[in-house]
């Protein structure tokens, strides 16, 4: 049931993306870029999207367990830490630049649209350059402590 | 997304953004209101985040996503969650045919946006929908400071590269 169920919350979300208008980078720059052109569009898809999954948690949450897990798997960090700062600060800089975040770039490469296509291989090179640097920086702690 | 269908010209107005038309595309009934659609696309972003949480307690964050299928190709859920959501887009797309305020963007840009946003969003564990939609949803003091972080250097980035001409507007 874990892939049915997932592959449901992706239709879903891929469904909203493309309504909402954030598939095309232009209409998110419009947001982004303070200009004449300036749209408010963005927010009101966050907002509106934000308020649902808050009632959602809210009623989910009150169950033990969720349906097809023994667990709820709420991220554990808490810190307001550097890595955080940095991480969104860098990934604004590249939202700015380009116009796509994760998932409308995902929408748009499987829509064949070449803009998202080569924004996607640098996106997925840029997450693995993420894992062999985190790598490495455990490694060298590693050998501190050792 | 749909202006190109609903034209809202100046002299509309702010009534122009409000009024609502409907548009047969392709034999869909389908709203043209730029607004009232990203209010509904957000209603369905809302519906799958929270369906995501409630069936196997995961949160909807698509960078984190989209990292574990490709790190754990194994595991089913996250790789048929992209699927889901490319596919979505996919036949959504296909009929709206959106063309609207479409970004001619330089491919050197594109590839050094994707290369920053694929380091940012997994050094700052998430990206749009995990800290703006999912993270503030929980209440989460990490997402939301995150997310102003985010939007701020986002509007910084876009705005001076536009003004100052690096990037065609």
């Amino acid at each position: 049931m874990k892939p049915i169920a997932a592959l449901v919350a992706g239709l879903i979300f891929g469904v909203g993306l493309v309504l909402s208008g954030m598939t095309e980078p232009g209409n998110v720059i419009n947001f982004l870029n303070i200009s004449p052109n300036w749209s408010p569009a963005l927010i009101l898809v966050m907002g509106s999207a934000l308020v649902v999954t808050g009632v959602g948690y809210r009623l989910g949450g009150r169950r033990s367990a969720p349906l097809f897990d023994t667990t709820f798997h709420r991220p554990a960090a808490k810190q307001i830490d550097r890595r955080l700062m940095i991480g969104a600060g860098l990934f604004g800089i590249g939202w700015g630049i380009a116009g796509y975040c994760p998932g409308p770039a995902i929408v748009g490469a499987f829509s064949l649209d070449s803009r998202a296509l080569l924004f996607v291989a640098a996106y997925v090179v840029g997450t693995l350059v993420f894992e062999l640097w985190e790598r490495s920086v455990q490694a060298r702690a590693a050998l501190a402590d050792g | 997304m749909l202006s190109g269908v609903c034209k809202v010209s100046p002299a509309h107005g702010v009534m122009g953004l409000i009024s609502q038309d409907l548009l047969f595309h392709r034999g869909v009934m389908i709203f043209t209101n730029v607004l009232m659609n990203a209010v509904i696309g957000g209603i369905l972003i809302g519906l799958s985040a929270s369906w995501l949480f409630l069936s196997l307690g995961r949160v909807a964050g698509i960078s984190g996503i989209v990292s574990q299928a490709i790190k754990q190709p194994g595991t089913l859920w996250p790789v048929m969650f992209v699927i889901g959501l490319g596919a979505g887009g996919w036949i959504t797309a296909f009929f709206l045919s959106p063309t609207a305020n479409r970004l001619a963007i330089e491919p050197v840009w594109l590839i050094v946006g994707g290369l920053i946003v694929g380091f940012g969003t997994r050094l700052g564990s998430g990206c749009t929908s995990g800290h703006g939609v999912c993270g503030i949803a929980r209440l989460s003091p990490r997402s939301m400071v995150a997310t102003m972080i985010f939007v701020g250097f986002g509007m910084l980035t876009a705005t001076l590269l536009r003004d100052l001409g690096v990037i065609e507007a």
